[in-house]
């Protein structure tokens, strides 16, 4: 009964609740607690390193080496700052507003598998000191779905944050976020769907342990238009750049924000900076299998990638798996660099991309986003369908593609009609 | 364990229901409403029903009391309402008799049905995935026409609603609208 609600760990089989199970979930918690913290901070500063470095501007540079204690010093002195309450606020709900922001930002690291040893019969579980555990806090028969009702909760916090202010701007830009989230979480999930299709489980570390190599990563094996629709998804999830109408300074003052200070303002910023943080690994999790080796057929990279330019005595490295050196941590490695990418990625696009007008963003993600996640969805269907059935896969694979042309035509077909009829009656827009 | 995790479930459900009927704040009664289902998919979680308790999240806290929300917002009727206006008098009493009749009618299903309420009864699927399975297999085999009857019925409902909400603006001889 318990095992099941928390998680379906090896670790748990056991009778030795106290001594062991007990120590190492805290020390999981706490290693996520800290980690999550110290990594937002890094990313706050990365983000603003990266952007000035684009804008040929130098960026923070005098707390602490690089810059980098810049995120301590500005939190710091948020903390000290006036906490502000508006007149008009809703007290109560303008106080619940950023933990409901910031919570759900915090839980989604628990059920990311953050490292471990996919390979052979190991599924995704290491061994250190004796305990053979998931680096992974739990893992949920249902993960990856609760990673989709966490992010729908996360909703609650910037739409309640804009309502309960009291005032005109927040509750504009708290409209705007929760229309955009709520349209771009169908294309998330409908992207998402193509994934579970191919993978056949909804649990993180199922879903990690059958990326083997590089072809079977769901970024190859989905056609990579799911990848694409689901990083597009997320950044408007995320109410990133070039997303970001809900905080767009020149209409909104602030967006949603405007109205808290101090430590509130803090969980705000926090919880986004984190949610990017989880949602890149989620990412890395779903598409590029997590913290597998990439592995080309035969190819270990793990194995062949040649370190000897740095000056080390290599000999405790065994089978000449480099990465050994990292003993259980290796898979976690492998997670950092791919997660790193993404980082980038996003910090990339806020340098790069101009903000979407509102129609712009809405006629993206229902009429291109949607149907072309569901075609794509219903094409995989079939040719998995077709390959259970032992169906002619060419014969399928045409068939498909009729549909889809029939029913692009349709509906641009529909779009077309519904423009005419709009301009005929004069609408505005 | 199950007892505690059975006691604070429900609290969560009884008091949130009560707050959706107590507060007099719209957007209070639609957060007492989050909580209790909440609640709810705690309960889920703890018959072992994770699918279940999962999408309860997804769809009626994460949607539906979202959409709830964003139109108490959109229309401004977030002010406590002035409940000494009675719009349709008789709706008071009516109310409480319908109330009344469904409370019966729940516990007369309760008492009628008792029998099939196991003890301790074992989970139909222990495994996550099988779970799925087992709920997929019902959907889309046992009752897959009343599936498609029932997604039939929500695109009526929505294109009817798109219909409805559509203003007809008469084209004038300049062939412009006229507002």
């Amino acid at each position: 009964m318990l095992s099941s609600l928390l998680a379906a760990d090896p670790m748990l089989d056991t009778d030795d609740w106290w001594s062991q199970v007990l120590v190492w979930i805290a020390v999981k918690v706490l290693a996520i607690f800290v980690i999550g913290l110290v990594a937002t901070m890094l990313m706050v500063w990365f983000e603003r390193k990266i952007v000035s470095g684009m804008q040929n501007r130098v960026g923070p540079n005098k707390a602490g080496p690089f810059g980098l204690l810049q995120t301590l010093a500005d939190g710091t002195k948020l903390f000290f700052k006036e906490d502000l309450l508006p007149d008009k606020a809703d007290k109560w709900v303008f106080r619940l507003a950023p933990f409901l922001a910031f919570v759900p930002a915090f839980l989604l690291w628990s059920v990311i598998p953050l490292g471990g040893d996919f390979s052979g019969d190991n599924d995704g579980t290491v061994t250190w000191g004796g305990v053979t555990t998931r680096v992974q806090l739990i893992d949920a028969p249902m993960g990856i779905l609760i990673v989709l009702a966490l992010s729908s909760i996360g909703v609650y916090g910037i739409m309640l944050a804009g309502w309960a202010s009291g005032s005109k701007y927040p509750l504009l830009g708290s409209v705007r976020a929760s229309a955009q989230m709520i349209s771009y979480e169908a294309a998330l999930g409908l992207s998402l769907a193509a994934v579970l299709l191919m993978s056949g489980t909804l649990s993180t570390s199922g879903i990690v342990d059958v990326q083997d190599g590089l072809l079977d990563w769901h970024i190859v094996s989905t056609g990579f238009i799911p990848f694409i629709i689901f990083l597009i998804a997320m950044t408007a999830e995320l109410n990133r750049p070039p997303f970001d109408l809900v905080e767009a300074e020149q209409e909104l003052v602030g967006g949603f924000n405007t109205e808290y200070s101090s430590i509130r303002f803090a969980l705000f910023f926090l919880a986004e900076f984190m949610n990017v943080i989880t949602m890149s690994g989620i990412l890395v999790t779903l598409f590029l299998g997590g913290p597998q080796p990439l592995r080309i057929g035969s190819l270990d990279f793990t194995q062949h990638f040649d370190l000897r330019l740095f000056d080390f005595d290599w000999t405790i490295v065994s089978d000449g798996n480099y990465l050994a050196l990292f003993g259980p941590l290796s898979g976690t490695v492998w997670f950092v660099l791919k997660t790193l990418i993404f980082l980038y990625v996003y910090v990339w696009f806020r340098a790069t991309l101009p903000r979407l007008r509102y129609d712009q963003l809405m006629d993206f993600g229902w009429k291109l986003l949607i149907p072309v996640a569901l075609g794509w969805f219903l094409v995989l269907a079939a040719i998995q369908l077709g390959r259970d059935e032992d169906w002619n896969i060419v014969a399928v694979v045409a068939g498909c593609l009729a549909v889809l042309g029939v029913s692009y035509l349709l509906f641009n077909a529909a779009l077309v009609v519904a423009r005419r009829n709009r301009e005929r009656e004069g609408a505005a827009y | 364990m199950e007892m505690i995790v059975f006691v604070l479930a429900s609290a969560m459900v009884l008091v949130g229901a009560v707050g959706v009927i107590v507060r007099r704040n719209p957007v209070h009664a639609a957060l007492s409403l989050v909580l209790t289902l909440f609640g709810v998919a705690v309960h889920f979680v703890a018959l072992e029903a994770h699918f279940l308790a999962a999408v309860q999240i997804i769809v009626y806290a994460g949607a539906i009391v979202v959409l709830f929300l964003f139109v108490i917002m959109l229309l401004g009727v977030d002010k406590a309402e002035d409940l000494s206006i009675e719009p349709f008098p008789i709706q008071r009493p009516l109310a409480g008799i319908v109330g009344l009749g469904i409370a019966g009618l729940i516990i007369a299903a309760i008492v009628r049905g008792r029998d099939a309420l196991r003890e301790a009864g074992e989970p139909l699927a222990s495994d996550g995935d099988q779970n799925v399975q087992a709920l997929a297999r019902n959907l889309f085999e046992d009752h897959v026409f009343a599936f498609e009857f029932t997604s039939v019925l929500l695109i009526v409902a929505v294109a009817g609603t798109v219909l409805l909400t559509r203003k007809v603006k008469k084209p004038t001889a300049g062939g412009k609208a006229a507002e």
